[in-house]
């Protein structure tokens, strides 16, 4: 069968991004479990960055819809999590780290006579836990700077959807993106689409 | 001042990282990094809860891989229970660890690696992705989606979700299997099996044809290789011991047990990097480099076990010798442990123990510190636990696959950068993208999981002895 020129052929496809700041990995392997839904997706959507499919460096303008799993644990997630905003339609909170900062957060605990949580997780883990060698990881514009407090998503840009789930199921990843192909916004209700964990 | 040309951020790996290329006044290279740019400082917030979460909390380390934490998590509550599990949660726990290796290695091949060498060094990078590779090879990229979700599947057919299934616990695992799940496993295997011979076949060739370049100049050098081996010196990937061996074959050091890590491995720190730079201790830092993964299982291990494994191992040493030194080769060396994989989930999958039975020991709190290793995707794990009389940590020293790579990364890394890049870099030229990929890939044959590596840089505890002339140790001091 043919298409009538001008038709959904033609249409511009959906400007798709995926990004990962402080987490896991788990909810873009969550989006991998899409398996072979990926080719129906791929109809109807350009992946225009992606760490893992993408080699793409520098985040795009005119973004329609980017998922962002992770919380903002240092400077480079920051600044990645403002171009994100600056240059995208619709953000989604990809998971309960970007949603709440979950297991990432923790560190937010560990705050020792007066030190920031940053500061106490570096030396334990680089002066305490090594060999004796007496230095941080410290090399400004190589290695980021970890943020004091690691922070939720909406702490530092808005969101304008909330994807819960550690991490949210192959399912759930589907029926929340499959309206946003057609130009609606999914419900986000029940027990299947807002459980934390 | 010379020049410092950034590859940021390393695609198609799982995590965050940069590479530099350090270029002095004449455009000559002197040096290359690769920086991993995370941390979450797991080893501090884990102290003060009970070992207990440790399987749920440390699965949270790594998406890829968080069967290898739950398994390194539960078997190191199994030595604090001082329990032995019954013999079918030892088998369940086999068949979780390789359906989670073989989908591993399925992303790995498949959705990251392949699109450099089917799609092309020098083909789009917009396109060169596993979108590509379905564009471009529609079949063998659903191929390979089906051979990922084969493993995926069996891990939430076991373990209840595909990702962070807290299945594994001190003492055994939560469930039998199901004969529902055992007959699924046996409907797909042979699915399974087509697919990783096609994805052999077609490396093989490409080995022979276009790839001979990448594998001579893709970080081959000799070194160490580590992993785990079992008391019969064969392929192992959860239990057995852990050997050492060098680029001739010789055994540098077998039987190691994990509980002895502080005494052969140690960890340096550069200001460069998160991630820590593990060494073989006897040798000293930096000359104490080893690989493990893959690559050093193949080397390690005298055979594999199986019919189909054994002739594939076979050829792999024809190719590279009886030990490969080409990083290359982890990409071959993941497909045959594919094969290994397969073959012995068919063998244990007929065991009518996995259906029911004593699944669980269970025991209270009986010793104060233990140990737990397992085999990652990546290699071996270990997992180091101190507890107080309630169970709760003190201490926790996590030692990760891919961190104990990170020496062999950055000399790979400079091996192909002093390669391709044309010597000396006239000032005013830039390095071609598909260069710069070619220097990104040597990473991506390592496969590396740098959520995994850096959010657990552990402790080394560290052990001295003095030792006479005649062998007596005078005196021992520990710290840790």
């Amino acid at each position: 069968m043919t298409s009538p020129p001008g038709s959904a052929q033609e249409q511009p496809r959906l400007r798709l991004a995926t990004v990962w700041l402080a987490g896991c990995s788990g909810c873009h392997m969550s989006f991998l479990d899409l398996d072979e839904f990926l080719f129906e997706l791929a109809e109807v959507v350009e992946i225009v960055y992606s760490p893992v499919a993408s080699d793409t460096k520098i985040y795009p303008e005119q973004v329609d819809v980017c998922l962002v799993e992770g919380a903002v644990a240092n400077v480079a997630n920051l600044e990645l999590a403002l171009a994100v905003r600056a240059r995208t339609a619709l953000v989604i909170a990809f998971g309960d780290c970007a949603v709440t900062a979950n297991v990432p957060g923790l560190r937010n605990l560990c705050t020792a006579a007066g030190r920031d949580s940053a500061r106490t997780v570096l030396e334990r883990g680089y002066l305490e836990l090594a060999d004796a060698t007496g230095q941080l990881p410290h090399a400004p514009g190589i290695v980021p700077e970890l943020l004091p407090k690691v922070l939720p998503l909406h702490e530092v840009i808005p969101v304008d959807l909330y994807l819960p789930g550690c991490p949210p199921s192959a399912e759930r990843i589907r029926a929340a993106i499959a309206p946003l192909l057609v130009g609606e916004m999914p419900r986000m209700e029940g027990t299947s689409m807002l459980r934390f964990g | 001042m010379g020049r410092t040309v950034v590859i940021d951020p390393v695609t198609r790996i799982e995590g965050h990282a940069k590479i530099t290329l350090h270029l002095d006044d004449d455009g000559h290279l002197i040096d290359s990094r690769f920086h991993v740019v995370e941390y979450r400082g797991f080893e501090s917030f884990c102290e003060g809860r009970p070992f207990t979460e440790m399987a749920g909390i440390t699965a949270r380390i790594c998406g890829i891989c968080p069967v290898s934490h739950l398994l390194a998590a539960a078997k190191t509550g199994d030595k604090l229970l001082a329990v032995q599990i019954p013999e079918a949660a030892l088998k369940l726990r086999r068949l979780l660890n390789l359906a989670q290796i073989t989908q591993s290695h399925a992303l790995s091949f498949f959705h990251l690696s392949s699109p450099d060498f089917l799609l092309g060094w020098e083909s789009d990078p917009a396109r060169r992705n596993i979108f590509g590779l379905m564009a471009a090879d529609p079949e063998l990229a659903r191929a390979g989606i089906r051979l990922r979700q084969f493993g995926q599947q069996i891990i939430e057919l076991l373990g209840g979700r595909k990702i962070h299934a807290a299945w594994a616990v001190p003492g055994g695992v939560r469930s039998p299997m199901s004969e529902e799940a055992r007959d699924w496993i046996l409907a797909r295997l042979p699915e399974a099996m087509v697919t990783i011979r096609l994805a052999l076949d077609l490396h093989k060739r490409q080995l022979d044809g276009p790839l001979q370049q990448e594998q001579r100049l893709f970080g081959s050098f000799p070194s160490l290789f580590m992993g785990l081996v079992s008391p019969e010196g064969l392929w192992e990937h959860l239990d057995g011991q852990l050997r050492f061996c060098d680029s001739d074959g010789r055994i540098v050091a077998d039987g190691l047990r994990e509980d002895d890590y502080a005494s052969f491995l140690g960890e340096a720190v550069e200001p460069w990097s998160y991630l820590k730079f593990p060494y073989y201790r006897p040798l000293g830092y930096p000359d104490g480099l080893y690989r493990v993964g893959p690559l050093a299982r193949l080397n390690v291990c005298e055979r594999i076990g199986t019919a189909w494994a054994d002739r594939e191992l076979q050829e792999f040493r024809q190719r590279s010798g009886r030990v490969a030194i080409s990083s290359f080769a982890y990409h071959h060396a993941r497909l045959v442990e594919i094969v290994a994989c397969l073959e012995a989930m068919a063998l244990l999958v007929e065991d009518p123990q996995l259906l029911g039975g004593r699944i669980r020991s269970r025991a209270r709190l009986n010793r104060n510190e233990a140990v737990g290793v397992s085999e990652a995707p990546r290699g071996t794990l270990f997992h180091h636990y101190r507890v107080d009389d309630n169970g709760l940590l003190t201490r926790v020293n996590l030692i990760i696959a891919t961190g104990q790579n990170n020496l062999a990364m950055n000399r790979t890394v400079h091996q192909i950068a002093r390669a391709y890049i044309p010597d000396p870099l006239p000032a005013a030229v830039e390095i071609p993208e598909a260069l710069l990929n070619r220097v990104e890939a040597g990473i991506r044959c390592f496969d590396p999981c740098l959520s995994c590596s850096t959010h657990a840089a552990g402790q080394m505890p560290l052990a001295i002895s003095l030792v006479a002339a005649d062998g007596r140790v005078l005196a021992e001091r520990c710290r840790g």
